[in-house]
């Protein structure tokens, strides 16, 4: 394995990105100070059990042969004693030999989005630092994680066979958020199914979006997966569909990093609180 | 601030139940865990290390390789640019070999019998120092 | 009033009138007293009217074994007293072999090292420091060769501590009886064979679970036809005990595995009633001295059922649940290791009382690092005081009737029922094992238990309880740091000395046989006669197959 020599200083980012974990007034000052840059972030949502972390194992790799790539996987922590048990990197064995790519696992740390806390601001300075393209892992907890839809510019909701991962059955929310839908797990029985199923739902609903079977174990589907994924991602930077999706994000930045600001230094001012999560809440609905 | 732990078993050996019992421990007593799985090479252990920035990194060996796998991740530490990072290890470790292992900048060896909780206080003390 | 009945009301006065006053001034030392498997303990166990002894309890060598498998047990032969060893380079094993059976030893059982086991050369990155450790390393047909020089493969069993890579190592062994003109057909012995529970507990698979089944599958109908008289597994709960799992869980995910196995077997057209005779298991013998008893004795009736009714297996022989018993590794102490002696004679003791057909027992140094020659030869002091002095080899089955024993046997019996249909539920074994429901459940039990040992409610003399200062043990066995440097010149020669043109077509072949559906031993026999090492076939397979990741399960 070639060692710590990659284009980009791997242990900076990695220092600079715990200080963003614990201080957003901190984080804010330190990404402030870099140049703006254009970078992509492509979610990876579904149920747990689905094959998202081998999946993003066999997509980062694939993208690291042409574009600077990073990971960032969440996992929740424990409501009761705030700790977290972090494993994605064991399913992550290519990315994590790969010594061009960075990953990164992160606690949700009470988030119950999917999300932890300061993922906007990691994405913005993964960005910043020089990593083109950003996959963002979600808990998927099962719970409609609809955070995700501000934060990447696309959205791979991943479904397997076994799951109860009946689409019909999906909470609507959930079916909202994807750009490109992954039937995982291509060799198991009821993958033939699930496949024209959730091709089904999605004609009902008019919506004209792609249905694609990998196996990302043996790796059979990534490679239609990942041109998809390109194709989409130009397509909407030529709609404009990109730059809208920028500004959210940007908005919600700022408005998580405010949230966040007041309450690791005003966390007693409940009323305060509340406002901010109304405007997070609210924020963006009118786009629906 | 939370205290972040890289949990790994470098080498072969499969016998990962200390390794896991300790990570479970290590997030109940409220930090973040990272635990890489089996079959970890020095490499990939001190890049996990330096990614995830953590505070302290555990090691379970239970095959008898660990002079070999611990001279290996204390030098690859080092040229990483990490610097001093507090390495614990756990495992079947001969008293002699424990010796020689803090002399060579093993922060601490746990044998078989160490109780949880002692190994959690431990990791508190070291990186809140 | 039954007689059922007369006793409860007797019991219940008894209760009344001379415990519970008794309880008033002398409290119990426990709130509650639980098995292992969190099971209550009551104060006293009392006969069960309705019974029917011989359907649940029987005669031994009859259905369901219950009481042991064989009519006579001890009274004829005893168990096989068999030391598991095997260390550093083939020719140092081989001299230990050779010594072991000229002291009138009649089988071997042979440690791999982990690279042999996890299919990696010596000379692999992956390999560094581990070459010679934990078992003999093996790297081609050549080590083979010099590991059972002068060892007639006719006359000895041979039994191998070998899973993901137990094609490639038995080809071998067939390849080395061929070069001593033994047949194939005369070979006899083990491989353990047993991968699931490498993916559950022991960590040595390679390849994802459904190319593992398939190499299983393979071996099996390949042994069928040319290697009769070998057995071609070893199901084992050893491991999974070892991993933290509690004594039914043991037994739960053994059978499960076992279940898997046969019916993968039938799927390849074997016939269960041939077949079944050629399973053995491998248990675990635990500190829990009366629940492990039961735990043998309902594993042996839980196996007989499942063969006789989920199978329809008719034979009687191929119903038999035959076991090898080694004590628990885990419970060894590195405090006071000295200790460790009674320990394992407690556990020794219960595998015989259990109805072991062979026993291995640990010495008491293994906590601290390979055992020493004096500390082996207290490990088998240990049974032969068992099996000649204290008498209880001379009736069988004897502590079948007590009131305790039984009630745990049933209890045991009807727990690992529940998670055997919990573990069909989920899709069977391999799926169980995928999706790390099986791991998870060991590991809440590993959990638990230490953190009952953290509370004090467990116990561990010398460690959380009748602590003293450690004298330290001066005699700790050491290998020789050289045998990888010497086991990496072996392979470089070999590399340079064979017909490298021909070992790559076979290997080719190799790669074009596992992509069809063709029986893989032939191609892998082939390729370790024309000297292709462990590691390059182990390699060959993986460019196929795949390799298999855990399970991310906490």
């Amino acid at each position: 394995m070639r060692f710590m020599e990659p284009k980009i200083d791997q242990l900076r980012v990695s220092k600079v990105l715990s200080i963003i974990e614990n201080d957003t007034e901190e984080a804010r000052r330190i990404i402030d100070e870099l140049p703006q840059r254009d970078y992509f972030v492509i979610g990876v949502t579904g149920s747990p059990g689905a094959g998202k972390s081998s999946l993003t194992d066999r997509l980062a790799c694939m993208s690291a042969d042409e574009k600077s790539t990073a990971v960032v996987a969440i996992d929740p922590s424990s409501p009761f004693t705030g700790g977290a048990f972090l494993g994605d990197r064991i399913r992550m064995r290519r990315a994590t030999d790969d010594p061009e790519i960075f990953v990164r696992s992160m606690a949700s740390r009470g988030n119950v989005g999917g999300l932890s806390p300061s993922i906007y601001n990691t994405v913005e300075l993964l960005g910043r630092s020089g990593y083109e393209r950003i996959y963002v892992e979600t808990v998927g907890a099962g719970q409609s994680e609809t955070d995700i839809v501000n934060l990447a510019d696309i959205v791979i909701l991943v479904l397997a066979p076994g799951l109860g991962d009946d689409v019909q059955t999906m909470k609507a929310g959930i079916m909202e958020i994807g750009d490109i839908f992954v039937v995982n797990k291509s060799d198991l029985p009821g993958s033939d199914q699930l496949f024209s199923r959730t091709r089904a739902i999605l004609e009902l609903s008019g919506k004209q979006l792609p249905v694609v079977r990998t196996n990302s174990i043996k790796g059979n589907g990534i490679e239609e997966l990942h041109k998809k994924i390109g194709a989409i991602l130009e397509d909407h930077v030529d709609s404009g569909r990109l730059s809208e999706k920028r500004r959210k994000r940007n908005l919600y930045n700022n408005l998580n990093s405010a949230y966040q600001i007041i309450k690791e230094h005003y966390a007693e001012n409940a009323k305060l609180e509340e406002l901010i999560k109304y405007l997070l809440e609210n924020i963006g609905r009118e786009s629906k | 601030m939370k205290i972040k732990v890289l949990v790994a078993k470098p080498g072969l050996d499969g016998h990962d139940r200390g390794a896991k019992v300790v990570a479970m421990a290590l997030r109940d007593a409220g930090m973040e865990v990272i635990y890489t799985g089996l079959r970890q090479s020095p490499e990939s252990i001190v890049k996990a290390a330096l990614q995830e920035d953590v505070d302290v990194v555990g090691l379970s060996i239970l095959s008898g390789a660990h002079m070999k796998i611990c001279s290996k991740v204390l030098q690859l530490m080092k040229d990483s640019g990490i610097g001093n990072k507090p390495i614990f290890v756990g495992g079947i470790i001969p008293a002699e070999d424990a010796e020689e292992l803090r002399r060579a900048g093993i922060f601490e060896v746990f044998g078989p019998g160490t109780s949880l909780k002692s190994i959690a206080e431990k990791i508190e003390e070291t990186v809140k120092k | 009033m039954s007689n059922r009945e007369k006793l409860e009301k007797l019991k219940d006065d008894w209760k009344r009138e001379r415990v519970t006053p008794l309880l008033k001034r002398f409290p119990e030392r426990k709130k509650e007293f639980k098995t292992s498997f969190d099971g209550p303990v009551e104060i006293l166990y009392t006969p069960k009217e309705d019974e029917d002894y011989e359907e649940k309890i029987g005669f031994p060598g009859q259905y369901p074994f219950t009481r042991g498998v064989q009519p006579t047990m001890y009274r004829g032969r005893l168990w096989t007293m068999r030391q598991y060893a095997g260390f550093g380079t083939a020719e140092e094993s081989n001299q230990r072999y050779r010594y072991l059976l000229s002291q009138g030893q009649t089988g071997l059982s042979v440690a791999f090292d982990l690279p042999t086991q996890i299919g990696y050369d010596s000379d692999d990155p992956m390999s560094e420091g581990e070459v010679g450790r934990v078992g003999v390393a093996i790297d081609s047909l050549e080590d083979m060769e010099t590991l059972f020089e002068g060892i007639p493969l006719e006359r000895v069993s041979t039994s191998m501590t070998i899973n993901s890579t137990a094609a490639i190592l038995l080809a071998m062994y067939i390849a080395v009886g061929e070069k001593q003109g033994v047949d194939p057909s005369k070979l006899t012995g083990t491989i353990q064979n047993d991968i699931l529970k490498e993916y559950i507990a022991r960590g040595t698979y390679i390849f994802p679970p459904d190319s593992s089944m398939r190499l299983i599958t393979d071996i099996f109908e390949y042994c069928s036809k040319n290697l009769p008289d070998f057995n071609t597994i070893s199901i084992s709960g050893y491991h999974i005990r070892e991993a933290g799992a509690n004594s039914v869980q043991e037994i739960a995910f053994t059978l499960a595995d076992g279940i898997a196995y046969v019916q993968a077997a039938i799927d390849a057209g074997l016939d269960p009633n041939v077949f079944g005779k050629r399973l053995s298991f491998f248990f675990n013998s635990h500190n829990g001295f009366l629940e492990e008893i039961a735990k043998f004795r309902a594993a042996r009736r839980l196996w007989a059922r499942i063969m006789k009714e989920r199978f329809g297996v008719t034979d009687e022989k191929a119903m038999m649940l035959r076991f090898h018993t080694q004590t628990g590794g885990s419970t060894l102490t590195a405090q006071q290791p000295m200790n460790n002696i009674v320990r394992v004679a407690f556990q020794a003791l219960a595998a015989v009382l259990g109805g072991t057909q062979s026993l291995h027992t640990n010495s008491f140094d293994e906590a601290l690092g390979l055992p020493t020659e004096d500390s082996v030869t207290i490990a088998l002091r240990t049974q032969q005081i068992i099996a000649s002095e204290t008498g209880v080899a001379d009736t069988v089955d004897s502590l079948g009737g007590a009131y305790f024993i039984e009630e745990l046997t049933d209890r045991t019996e009807e727990l690992a029922m529940d998670y055997i249909h919990k573990i069909d539920d989920l899709g069977g074994m391999v799926e169980a094992v995928r999706t790390g429901f099986v791991q998870k459940e060991i590991l809440d039990s590993a959990y638990k238990y230490q953190v009952s040992v953290e509370n004090k409610e467990q116990i561990i003399v010398g460690v959380n309880e009748f602590v003293s200062e450690d004298k330290e043990l001066k005699d700790i066995l050491r290998l020789d740091p050289a045998i990888e440097n010497r086991q990496k010149k072996k392979i470089e020669k070999l590399r340079s000395s064979r017909d490298n043109g021909k070992v790559q077509s076979l290997l080719d072949d190799l790669r074009e046989g596992a992509r069809g559906s063709d029986n893989l031993m032939p191609f892998i026999l082939k390729a370790v006669k024309a000297y292709a090492t462990l590691g390059e076939i182990a390699n060959a397979l993986r460019d196929v197959f795949g390799e298999y990741t855990e399970a991310v399960i906490l």
